[in-house]
C-alpha cells in the first residue's frame, strides 16, 4: 500500500515545528506502524532528509516507550493497542495519516515525535513504592491477599506509563497514571500504612508539574491502551479524600 | 541461586507486585517448560513486567531518597580502567550528544543480552550488546558466546519489512498442544486457504511433541520444542505460506476448562496475538515460529560476579553464569533479581572493603581522556565514511543473512567457516559503506545504531568462533555433525565439558581459547531424556 504521511517535525526543544508532508510506498499491510516509519525512514537517509526521531523500545506493547497521536487519537484508531501493535491493516492504500507527538505541557518535545515524559517517573518518585528495603521481608504467603483483590490490583498494575492518557486529556490530566499506581497498591495490604501519604503525595506532584485537574470526560480511558477503567480514579479519589479527613 | 530465590518473590509481594492467588488466598503456581511440575509464580503472562516494575518502584523509592541518581536517556560507550582497575566510564547524553565522564570505585554493567546481533529477536530494539564488547576489548574475559537461546513461540515473520519479534509467552505452552498437519495434501491447502485449521480432522494432526516425547509433551525445555519445529517446517509441514510456521492449538484447553479460564489465564496474550495477526486464538489455532530469545553466554565473572577485570562486576544476562548452554523458562527472571538482591550487595562490599582509603574518582586524569578521544574518533570515523547503506540495511545483512542462516539453529562446521570468513567482509563494508545521518550532537538514533552494530560486527565473528570450537551439540549449540539417530543433541562430555573463555588479543587477531572445566560433584552428567 501507499501512504501520504503528515508528520511533526522539530529539531529541538526550542526549534519552532511544523508538519510536513512525506510519501511512502509499498508499505506491506501485515507491517507494524513503526515498521511503517522505519521505510520512511530508511527512504529519508536515502534521500539526504534527516530521518523521523521517534521513541520504541520492546516493539510488544509492554514497555510503554511508543507515543504517537495517529489521525488524532493517542496510539491510532485502535481500541487497547500501543502504536507498536496497530499493524498497517487497520489503514487503506492511499490514506493520508496524521502523526504528531503527545501534547501536553508537561511532556515537552524533545526532537519530532519524541516527548520528554520524566515528569511521570517524578510522580512515581513522590510516592509510587511501597517503602521496603531489600531483604528481611516477610513470607510472602504470611499474609493471604484474595483472589480478586489481586486480580484488580493487577488489571490497575497493567498501567505501562506510556502517557496516553495525560496526552489525550482535554486537561492534560495525569490522574489515569496516578489513579492506576495508587489503585494498584490499594488494593493489597502490603503498604497500607503509607497509603495516605502516598495518595496526598503523587496527587500534590501532579498539580505541582503542570497536569490538569480531571473533570470526569473518561476520554483517557477511551484512549488507553492497557484498557484501565476510570473506576481507578474513583479508587484514587476514594483514597485521596480519606487522607485528608485523616489528617 | 536456588538459595535464594524463594526471597525473591516474597521481596517482590513485600514491594506490592500483585502475584495470582488461590481462591484460599495463598499464591498460585503454573508449570513452564521443562519442568514436570508447578513451581512458577506468575502475574497473568506479564510477570517479568511486573517483576521490573517492582525493582523500579524500589529505585524510585532509592531516587527520591537522594541515593541514587538516575540518567535517563544516557548510553554508556566505554569503560575507563585506572590501573588496571575499572574506573568509571564514558557516557554518551542521547540528547545533546555531549559525552560525559563518570567516575566510580566499581562499575557494575547490568547491560543484557546480545541477541540483536541476529537483527530479529524478541529482544527490545535498543538491547545490544556493546558495554560487554567494550569490557571484552578492554580485557574482560567473554565466555561461551555461542550459547543462543531459540524460543520456540514466537509469531512468525511475515516478510522483509519486519523489524522485531513479539514472543508469546511460554505459559502457552501449559495449555496450548503443538501441531502440524500428518498430510502434506492439508498442508498445501491450509497455505492456500482452501482449509482452515479447525478444518483438520483429529485424527489428520499430527502432535509432533506429544509423538517425540511422551513424558513432557509440549512442555519439552525450549531447544527442544524449537528444533522439532524446525525439523517439522524443513521436512514441508510448515503451515503458512513462508512455510515456517506450527499450530499452537487451544481446542482442547478451551474444551475442558472452559472459554473463561483460558481467558483468564492468558486473555492479554490472546488480545496482543489478534491485534497483531487478525486471528482471533479462541476459534483457530496461533501460529508460531521460534526466534531468537537469551544469550546464555556472556562476560565471564567469578562467584562474586566480578569480570575478569578488578573492580567490573556483570549481572543478569550481561553474564554467562547461571544458565549454562540452555536456560529454562522463568530463570532469566529469577538470575536477574538474585544477581540484583541478594548476591552483589554482599559480594561488592568485599572489593569496596579495600577500596575505602582511595579518594574520590577524579576523571581529569589522561585514562579518561583517552578513552573520551577514541570515542569522539570513532564517531568522527562513521561520518567520514559517507558510503551508501544505512545501518539498518547492514544490520539485516549480519543478522537475517549471516547469524541466523549460518549460526543460528542448526549449525555445520561448514556453515560456521562461512559464516567467519563473511562477518569479516561485512566488516570491511561497514566501515567503507555506512550511509549516516544527522549528527553526533542531537538525539540521533541512527549514531547509536551505528555505534551498536559496529561491536556487533565483532561480536558475531567470535560467536561462530566458539561454535566452530565446540564440535558437540549441547543445549541451545546444535551442530547437525552430533546427533544421535534420532535427531538429538549429542553432546560430548569427556572433551566439551567446559566453559570457553575467550579473551581479546587486539584488533583482527585470533583471540585466546581458555578452558574452565566443569565438575559436578552430586549429580552425574547424563544423556537428556524427555520421553519416559
Amino acid at each position: 500500500m501507499d501512504l501520504t504521511l503528515k508528520i511533526w517535525r522539530q529539531a529541538n526543544a526550542q526549534a519552532k515545528g511544523k508538519f510536513e508532508t512525506y510519501v511512502v510506498k509499498n508499505v506491506s499491510t501485515e507491517s507494524s506502524f513503526l515498521e511503517m516509519l522505519d521505510i520512511l525512514n530508511n527512504q529519508l537517509i536515502h534521500e539526504g532528509i534527516d530521518p523521523v526521531a521517534f521513541d520504541h523500545d520492546c516493539r510488544e506493547g509492554i514497555c510503554g516507550a511508543c507515543s504517537l497521536r495517529i489521525n488524532g487519537h493517542a496510539h491510532g484508531p485502535e481500541s487497547e493497542v500501543t502504536t507498536c501493535q496497530l499493524h498497517m491493516r487497520n489503514f487503506k492504500d492511499g490514506d493520508t495519516i496524521v502523526i504528531e507527538p503527545w501534547r501536553s505541557r508537561a511532556f515537552p518535545v524533545i526532537k519530532d515525535l519524541v516527548v520528554d515524559r520524566t515528569a511521570y517517573e517524578s510522580i512515581l518518585q513522590a510516592g509510587g513504592f511501597v517503602s521496603v528495603g531489600t531483604g528481611g521481608v516477610p513470607d510472602a504467603n504470611a499474609i493471604p491477599i484474595a483472589k480478586d483483590d489481586a486480580e484488580e490490583s493487577m488489571d490497575a498494575a497493567a498501567c505501562i506509563g506510556c502517557g496516553a492518557c495525560a496526552a489525550t486529556c482535554k486537561n492534560g490530566s495525569a490522574m489515569l497514571f496516578v489513579a492506576a499506581r495508587v489503585s494498584s497498591l490499594a488494593k493489597l495490604p502490603q503498604g497500607q500504612v503509607e497509603a495516605a501519604r502516598r495518595a496526598k503525595a503523587m496527587v500534590a506532584k501532579m498539580d505541582e508539574l503542570g497536569f490538569g485537574n480531571c473533570t470526569n470526560t473518561g476520554a483517557c480511558q477511551a484512549e488507553c491502551p492497557k484498557g484501565i477503567t476510570i473506576s481507578h480514579i474513583a479508587r484514587l479519589n476514594r483514597e485521596y479524600l480519606k487522607a485528608k479527613f485523616r489528617s | 541461586m536456588a538459595e535464594v530465590s524463594n526471597l525473591i518473590i516474597d521481596q517482590c509481594v513485600a514491594q506490592g507486585v500483585p502475584f495470582a492467588r488461590e481462591y484460599g488466598g495463598l499464591l498460585a503456581n503454573r508449570s513452564f517448560g521443562g519442568a514436570q511440575v508447578s513451581r512458577t509464580f506468575y502475574a497473568r503472562g506479564q510477570t517479568g513486567q511486573q517483576l521490573l516494575l517492582g525493582a523500579y518502584a524500589a529505585l524510585n523509592r532509592q531516587i527520591a531518597a537522594g541515593t541514587v541518581k538516575s540518567y535517563s536517556r544516557h548510553e554508556i560507550l566505554d569503560i575507563v580502567l585506572v590501573d588496571g582497575k575499572a574506573r568509571g566510564v564514558i557516557a554518551r547524553n542521547l540528547v545533546t550528544g555531549e559525552l560525559e565522564r563518570h567516575g566510580a570505585h566499581a562499575v557494575v554493567m547490568a547491560t543484557g543480552g546480545y541477541g540483536n546481533v541476529f537483527f530479529l529477536s524478541t529482544n527490545a530494539m535498543n538491547s545490544n550488546g556493546s558495554v560487554a564488547w567494550q569490557a571484552y576489548k578492554k580485557g574482560a574475559a567473554f565466555a561461551n558466546p555461542c550459547f543462543t537461546q531459540i524460543h520456540p513461540t514466537c509469531i512468525p515473520v511475515h516478510g522483509t519489512q519486519q523489524s522485531k519479534l513479539t514472543l508469546m509467552s511460554e505459559s502457552l505452552r501449559n495449555d496450548g498442544r503443538i501441531w502440524v498437519p500428518k498430510h502434506k495434501s492439508d498442508v498445501e491447502a491450509l497455505r492456500a486457504g482452501i482449509k482452515q485449521p479447525s478444518d483438520i480432522a483429529e485424527e489428520d494432526r499430527d502432535y509432533y511433541l506429544e509423538r517425540r516425547y511422551p513424558a513432557f509433551g509440549n512442555l519439552v525445555p525450549r531447544d527442544v520444542a524449537s528444533r522439532a519445529a524446525k525439523e517439522r517446517c524443513d521436512a514441508g509441514y510448515g503451515v503458512n505460506d513462508t512455510g515456517l510456521a506450527v499450530y499452537l492449538d487451544f481446542k482442547t484447553a478451551i474444551n475442558r476448562l472452559g472459554v473463561n479460564v483460558i481467558r483468564e489465564r492468558y486473555g492479554n496474550l490472546f488480545q496482543m496475538y489478534e491485534k497483531i495477526t487478525a486471528v482471533n486464538p479462541y476459534e483457530q489455532p496461533m501460529q508460531i515460529y521460534p526466534a531468537v530469545h537469551y544469550t546464555m553466554g556472556g562476560t565471564w565473572v567469578d562467584y562474586n560476579l566480578m569480570t575478569t577485570i578488578p573492580g567490573l562486576y556483570a549481572l543478569g544476562e550481561a553474564n554467562f553464569s547461571d544458565h549454562g548452554a540452555n536456560r529454562l523458562g522463568a530463570s532469566a527472571l529469577m538470575q536477574g533479581l538474585a544477581d540484583g538482591y541478594f548476591v552483589l550487595p554482599y559480594t561488592i562490599g568485599d572489593y569496596l572493603s579495600k577500596e575505602i582509603q582511595s579518594p574520590k574518582v577524579n576523571t581529569n586524569t589522561p585514562e579518561f581522556e583517552e578513552a573520551e578521544n577514541a570515542i569522539r574518533e570513532k564517531i568522527a570515523k562513521l561520518y567520514a565514511i559517507k558510503g551508501n547503506q544505512t545501518p539498518d540495511e547492514l544490520h539485516k545483512k549480519l543478522g537475517c543473512g549471516i547469524m541466523w542462516e549460518k549460526v543460528g539453529m542448526a549449525r555445520t562446521k561448514e556453515s560456521l567457516e562461512q559464516a567467519i570468513v563473511e562477518i569479516q567482509a561485512l566488516r570491511k563494508e561497514f566501515w567503507s559503506d555506512l550511509k549516516l545521518a544527522g549528527t553526533p550532537d542531537e538525539l540521533n538514533p541512527e549514531l547509536e545504531k551505528a555505534l551498536r552494530l559496529a561491536d556487533f560486527l565483532e561480536l558475531g565473528e567470535l560467536m561462530a568462533r566458539d561454535a566452530l570450537n565446540r564440535n558437540e551439540s549441547c543445549g541451545g549449540h546444535f551442530r547437525e555433525e552430533y546427533q544421535t539417530p534420532e535427531g538429538e543433541a549429542l553432546r560430548d562430555d569427556e572433551n566439551y565439558a567446559y566453559v570457553a573463555v575467550w579473551e581479546y588479543q587486539g584488533e583482527d587477531k585470533e583471540p585466546v581459547l581458555y578452558k574452565e572445566p566443569l565438575t559436578f560433584e552430586t549429580i552425574h552428567l547424563q544423556q537428556r531424556n524427555y520421553k519416559d
